[in-house]
């Protein structure tokens, strides 16, 4: 692991199970009734072209302050229970999972917001960075003008 | 002396991860990037891109942000995680 500032956060290059941090939500958390998770993946294609892999870069540190502050935001806004940010970096191929996200709370609506407001702002201020490797060479993602949109919304 | 970073494709256009300067002179992080970019022409070419973000001491910042000596600047590309 590398380093984690909460037991909320953790930026990693191992992969994680989804089945266990389910179990992490929930275990001695009777007082919560919904638990929403969000697991992405890499994909086979990108605009276009057949991905082979993908090279996730961070910025140690900073990752996890930003991540923090985006929990912290998601905490005054709704009435959440547990949260769980997992990121992973290094190479990653298809199919592999990239991001964890879990959110627990007492009723569904909470829990679903929280969920995609972390989404949406970890892809606009975490300081991640992919790069792309196709047939036709490596190259980093461009940022999409979509998810600013999305995450300016909330 | 303020120690500066670098991410992604930023780090690879300028092949530098990081480096450190004097604060002298450098109230701001426009002065910062003023200062770099005149290094040379690929550092000019690249710090004249309006897209790249800042962050002193791990938060985001706009180039209005002052700087002083022992702070960690860090420019970068739009981010794409997740």
């Amino acid at each position: 692991m590398i380093g984690s500032i909460t037991s909320e956060i953790s930026i990693q290059i191992a992969d994680f199970s989804l089945a266990d941090e389910v179990a992490l939500l929930e275990k001695d958390n009777a007082s919560d009734g919904a638990v929403v998770t969000f697991t992405g993946r890499v994909r086979d294609r990108n605009e276009g072209k057949d991905v082979s892999s993908l090279t996730l870069e961070h910025y140690p540190g900073m990752t996890e302050k930003s991540l923090a502050k985006i929990i912290r935001t998601t905490k005054e806004r709704w009435r959440i229970g547990r949260v769980k940010v997992i990121h992973r970096v290094g190479e990653l191929f298809i199919g592999d999972q990239i991001v964890f996200v879990g959110v627990t709370s007492k009723h569904r609506q909470d829990a679903f917001a929280a969920n995609e407001f972390i989404m949406d702002y970890l892809k606009v201020q975490a300081p991640f960075w992919k790069k792309e490797s196709t047939e036709q060479g490596n190259n980093w993602l461009a940022a999409k003008t979509s998810d600013e949109n999305k995450a300016a919304k909330w | 002396m303020i120690k500066v970073v670098f991410f992604a494709a930023l780090r690879e256009q300028l092949n530098c991860s990081e480096l450190s300067l004097s604060s002298e002179n450098l109230a701001t992080v426009a002065d910062l990037k003023t200062e770099l970019a005149s290094k040379d022409e690929k550092w000019q070419q690249v710090f004249a891109n309006n897209s790249l973000l800042s962050a002193v001491n791990h938060d985001m910042v706009n180039s209005e942000q002052a700087i002083k000596s022992g702070d960690e600047v860090a420019f970068f590309p739009p981010v794409t995680g997740g």
